[in-house]
């Protein structure tokens, strides 16, 4: 079975269809970040792609499709792009500090340097050739 | 009066919108429904004692929105770049911690930028020290000449005292 | 002819967002520290969540949005007590 149902008018269906597929491409390319990005600080940068512009995309096509469908403009969508718009951040603040805090802790830091507690002057770089190879971890196991 | 039947205007709408959106329809049940958790729900948040958001500007925030939808798509494709490995500053990039010393004190205004700031793909809200106001963000490209603390005040945190303070 | 484009489309995006699931499992399980399994998780239940607004378009109904939503409700929960747990050994302080 493929296509859509004779209901929906054509350019509804393709303009869903591409909203979708930009916003699911958007999110592989964040995921793909949890690849290519060495430390964890890069990382947790990753998955907002998805969480913002690739979440508002596939629900943006869900919206046009449904409206097409139906003929009348019920956007339930909208609700959880504005709950999804106000957690996913809160899930990566409240882990950037954990790691933060371990990371003062054990002053492990993968080979990042952390800035210290009371420590708050300027900008704080991680030099290049402190990032640990991908290949070792050199971070404390069994935790 | 209108304070003792809706203590929270801005949340009640927000319920009663959600209620309708949830049922589907703006049938008389439905509306019956969004109607009782408008009224209700504000009754929990006053045992909970919670101030009040007060918006001043309304169309500021309108302004606001609109810069933070552009910075998104902006550093959306940024951000894309460097994870694809095509960003003009290569294997050169360095990500590094700022420190930004912020002014807002109103909770709102901060959680807002805390929102922001991290839907914002490229930089991460990570600490705020209460007591020196002094914020902390990891920033993913962090290019020289780029002065972080006046792209948060300027773009944001100026729009957002207006707005809330 | 749309009817194909459609399908494709959508097909192809479905396999997006399970490739990205399917990064966030891979680093659930490589680690290499606590942080960043809770980095997959948070990927994977986004990338679930999308998943099933996907195959809802694909498919023309519209109740598996509802899924979708408790999916991301129940992803969020989990992965905020989970990152409060690192924080402190506790999720409740």
């Amino acid at each position: 079975m493929s296509g859509f149902p004779a209901n929906v008018p054509a350019w509804a269906a393709l303009l869903a269809a591409g909203l979708v597929l930009f916003g699911a491409g958007l999110t592989f390319i964040g995921a793909l970040g949890l690849v290519r990005l060495q430390t964890f600080y890069e990382r947790v940068h990753a998955p907002t792609l998805g969480a913002t512009l690739g979440m508002f995309a596939v629900l943006c096509g869900s919206v046009v499709y449904f409206t097409g469908a139906e003929g009348r403009f019920m956007p339930i969508e909208l609700l959880a792009a504005v709950f999804f718009t106000a957690t996913t951040p809160v899930t990566l603040i409240i882990l950037a500090r954990a790691a933060l805090f371990r990371d003062r802790t054990d002053r492990s830091g993968e080979g990042v340097r952390v800035p210290l507690e009371g420590e708050c002057e300027g900008v704080v770089r991680t030099p290049p050739d402190v990032v640990t190879d991908p290949r070792r971890s050199d971070a404390p196991q069994g935790r | 009066m209108i304070r003792a039947v809706l203590p929270h205007p801005l949340l009640s709408f927000a319920l009663f919108g959600a209620s309708l959106l949830l049922s589907d329809s703006v049938a008389p049940p439905a509306l019956a429904l969004a109607l009782l958790m408008a009224l209700a729900a504000p009754q929990i948040m006053r045992a909970l004692d919670v101030e009040p958001v007060r918006v001043r500007k309304p169309l500021t925030l309108l302004s606001f929105a609109l810069v933070v939808a552009r910075d998104i798509v902006r550093s959306n494709w940024e951000v894309a770049l460097v994870v694809l490995g095509l960003n003009p500053s290569g294997d050169r990039r360095v990500s590094g911690f700022v420190h930004i010393p912020l002014e807002m004190r109103d909770r709102y205004g901060l959680a807002v930028l805390a929102v922001v700031i991290t839907s914002t793909p490229g930089t991460i809200w990570v600490e705020y020290e209460d007591a020196t106001g002094v914020l902390l963000l990891h920033i993913l490209d962090l290019q020289d000449g780029d002065d972080w603390a006046e792209r948060i005040k300027n773009r944001y945190e100026r729009r957002l005292m207006e707005i809330f303070e | 002819m749309s009817g194909a484009v459609f399908y494709w489309a959508l097909v192809l995006a479905q396999l997006f967002l399970a490739a990205a699931g399917l990064i966030g499992v891979w680093r659930i399980a490589k680690g290499p520290r606590a942080q960043d399994r809770i980095l997959g998780l948070d990927t994977l239940y986004q990338a679930g969540m999308l998943l099933v607004v996907a195959f809802g378009v694909r498919t023309g109904t519209q109740q598996y949005f509802y899924a979708a939503v408790i999916i991301g409700m129940l992803g969020f929960t989990s992965s905020v007590a989970l990152a409060k747990f690192l924080m402190r050994g506790e999720v409740i302080e």
